[in-house]
């Protein structure tokens, strides 16, 4: 065991500290847009957007470690994105720089990099959630367009992508249903698509339902091959699986609470007194530390070249259970006060910790369920019989 | 950056688990257990012979000079199968005189602990059970430049098979005005009482001291100084039951995933039900976790001190719940036959009833780690 850097790794490290010190000082406001637009010229000529991405597509060809380096460094000082195109840098992308065409590289990859757009995710149907691969949507070839039909839905800001990465199924005969399931990149100004928000129930809308009526989409947009959807989308993308920007935001995220509760009281003692205050502030720190620590044990893995299969699945269920319960005792700590949101009085660090404890659905069930962890877990590492 | 097993911890591991299948397979663990030693002479004879009992002990006194991170993989071992030996006692006595002793105390103990003659423990806590400088009252009576010990150390590991007992008490009005000692087990004024225990693989008594002499010789390290040589001590425990911890855990869990692949009920083996899988990969997600926990508070011990006392509490508080829930769930998951003295679930449940209060319980230690967190 060890776990100190190479000289090389470190200097990359103080190379990515003495960026963040010129380019991201305490005073910037990181919710301004022209600040976001700068920032994003500026990592872009570093080559830290799709940094893992090969060379040759743009991409900063990093190695795994860097790529943890680089993310433990930007999650420390709360740094904004590395790119401005969420989707298309986490996973359509690297499924286009994987199965893509020449073209499709050259007419996506760029304005990815460059966030020159938004990407959003046609996976999750009315019936067909958990159990994706059973998803109805049809695609059905028609000379060089596919004529898409069907419907969409908990597409995260559909309302404002350009395009869309869309799983439809394009044979309903075959043996296993993961087979009849094609990929395809679709504009969403393509006649026939209609997008409805969806409310939440913290009052905003982040998602949409999406209906396609005889939306043609053509063959060259198609990614991969006819029935090969399913291993274009899941299949394992290369980047490092250590979940180091997660743990580093919940490591201040546990400071935050710790403030939380110094300045809270209980039954009036001061909150940072009381035993089970105490206890469960260090629950936290337990389960967050072996988040740390079980993702260095996977990157140990990747670095080995030894195949990572569902491990990552036990930094899925502790992150889930974490968000709940972390969102949820900062509410605790603050009593009564914690019903007023922003604008109120009363209401405790301007309402961040009520608005804060309704957000957690999007980080546990976005991206499997708990259950659904729970049965990777059961039936990939211990080998249970198939539900 | 490699968070990993060296080749050679990995032979190890092969190794103690090869052994253990053939010399010491659970039906020998349960006549080891009806047996009034607890434990084996001819296994603990071959354990000094591969080197075992002195694998934390440097060569030069006759040890093989490895680290705790390998003294983890030995424990992750003996922990699966739940050998019973007093393996752990031993070594965490060795490390007190590796700790605190002088190079000539170290060359009079250190080879008889590795060459399997001396048996050692810890004899630390008081009745009061309190993990802390006001826990130790036993008082030693100043007679010219040695201590005279009347009183009892409880809750000692092991005490009927050791003949070595490392002491603490208490040489002044101080708080932590404390030393500690070794004691041959053999000398005047010193006896033990053993009783019945839950977890027979585990033994324990109680150790008596009536006018016991400790000679300056024996002290370890400088009269009343010896508060953080036992707070160490504490820590080393805590992470050597975590070890144990780690290994029954898997057991238990290999044991419950077997069982859940063989039993059918309603025309399928109950494993393929969620209401049972899904218990399962949470004892896998606690056993990883408690794993990523426990190596790196080893891997501190032996390279980074100052992370001992945050890494080691993470990993006792954490493997304290874990280990009980697992043992709960086991037996529960196994349905009726649990409950049976014929089937070994219980054994790993009565382990985990015995590891939970073992140098920390995860009250303790997380209210440890809310105080060195600054609350």
């Amino acid at each position: 065991m060890d776990f100190k850097f190479t000289p090389e790794e470190e200097a990359f490290r103080d190379e990515v500290r003495a960026f963040l010190d010129q380019n991201l000082p305490e005073s910037a406001n990181k919710s301004d847009f022209a600040f976001l637009v700068d920032w994003n010229k500026k990592v872009r000529a570093k080559r830290w957007v799709g940094f893992s991405w090969p060379k040759e597509v743009g991409g900063g060809g990093g190695g795994i470690v860097e790529q943890v380096i680089l993310k433990e460094e930007m999650a420390k000082r709360h740094a904004p994105p590395l790119g401005m195109c969420f989707m298309g840098l986490a996973w359509v992308g690297p499924a286009i720089v994987q199965y893509g065409t020449e073209a499709q590289k050259q007419r996506f990859i760029p304005d990815i990099l460059d966030g020159a757009y938004q990407w959003c995710t046609g996976y999750s149907e009315p019936d067909v959630g958990s159990d994706l691969a059973a998803l109805q949507c049809k695609g059905v070839r028609d000379g060089d367009h596919y004529v898409v039909n069907g419907q969409k839905i908990w597409t995260s800001i559909a309302m404002w992508s350009k395009w869309m990465i869309l799983l439809v199924r394009t044979d309903f005969a075959t043996e296993s249903k993961h087979d009849g399931i094609t990929c395809l990149l679709v504009e969403m100004a393509t006649p026939g698509i209609e997008v409805r928000p969806i409310k939440n129930m913290s009052g905003t809308s982040m998602f949409a339902e999406v209906f396609f009526n005889d939306v043609r989409v053509p063959v060259e947009n198609r990614l991969g091959a006819e029935g090969q959807g399913w291993q274009v989308t899941v299949s394992a993308l290369a980047s490092e699986r250590s979940s180091i920007a997660e743990v580093t935001a919940m490591f201040r995220k546990l400071e935050e609470l710790r403030e939380l509760a110094q300045k809270s009281s209980r039954n009036g003692v001061p909150a940072a007194k009381d035993a089970r205050v105490r206890r469960t502030l260090a629950v936290f720190e337990a389960k967050i530390e072996a988040m740390r620590l079980n993702g260095l044990r996977y990157l140990t893995k990747q670095l080995k070249g030894e195949p990572l299969s569902s491990e990552t699945s036990v930094n899925k269920l502790h992150r889930a259970e974490l968000e709940v319960e972390m969102g949820d005792f900062a509410l605790e700590l603050c009593g009564n006060a914690s019903q007023y949101l922003r604008g109120a009085d009363e209401a405790v660090d301007a309402g961040r910790w009520a608005s804060g404890a309704l957000n957690w659905p999007e980080v546990v069930i976005g991206g499997g369920t708990p259950n659904i962890q729970k049965n990777i877990i059961a039936e990939r590492i211990l080998h249970l019989p198939k539900d | 950056m490699n968070f990993g097993f060296t080749e050679e911890q990995e032979l190890l591991r092969a190794e103690v688990r090869k052994f253990l299948d053939a010399r010491c397979p659970l039906e020998q663990v349960r006549a080891l257990m009806e047996s009034e030693r607890g434990y084996s002479p001819e296994l603990w004879a071959s354990l000094a012979e591969l080197g075992w009992l002195g694998l934390t002990i440097p060569e030069a006194h006759g040890g093989a000079g490895l680290g705790w991170v390998d003294f983890v993989v030995l424990l992750e071992e003996t922990g699966r199968t739940l050998f019973p030996s007093p393996l752990v006692s031993t070594t965490l006595a060795a490390a007190a005189i590796l700790d605190a002793g002088s190079d000539e105390q170290k060359a009079r103990w250190l080879p008889g602990i590795a060459d399997g003659s001396r048996v050692g423990t810890l004899a630390l806590l008081e009745a009061n059970d309190v993990l802390a400088p006001s826990g130790i009252a036993l008082l030693g009576k100043p007679d010219g430049d040695a201590f005279l010990l009347t009183g009892k150390k409880h809750f000692v590991a092991d005490a009927g098979a050791a003949n070595l007992f490392v002491v603490a008490f208490r040489s002044g009005a101080g708080a932590e005005d404390l030393s500690l000692a070794v004691l041959d087990g053999g000398a005047p004024g010193v006896s033990v009482k053993s009783g019945p225990t839950m977890d027979q693989t585990k033994r324990m008594g109680t150790l008596a001291l009536d006018g016991a002499r400790v000679p300056k010789s024996a002290l370890l390290g400088e009269a009343g100084r010896a508060w953080p040589a036992i707070a160490k001590l504490f820590d080393r425990g805590a992470i050597a039951t975590t070890g144990e911890i780690i290994g029954a855990a898997e057991g238990a869990l290999a044991l419950t995933v077997q069982y859940a692949k063989d039993r059918i009920q309603f025309g399928n083996p109950i494993g393929k039900y969620q209401g049972v899988k899904h218990p399962l990969a949470e004892m896998y997600v606690d056993v990883e976790s408690t794993k990523s926990l426990l190596y790196y508070a080893a891997w501190a011990l032996d390279e980074s001190p100052g992370e001992v006392p945050r890494s080691a509490s993470l990993a006792k508080a954490f493997a304290s719940d874990a280990f009980a829930r697992i043992g709960i769930d086991g037996v529960q998951l196994h349905g009726a036959v649990g409950y049976t003295a014929e089937y070994d679930i219980q054994l790993y449940l009565k382990r985990s009833k015995w590891a939970r209060p073992a140098y920390g319980d995860s009250d303790f230690h997380y209210e440890r780690v809310a105080t060195l967190g600054g609350l």
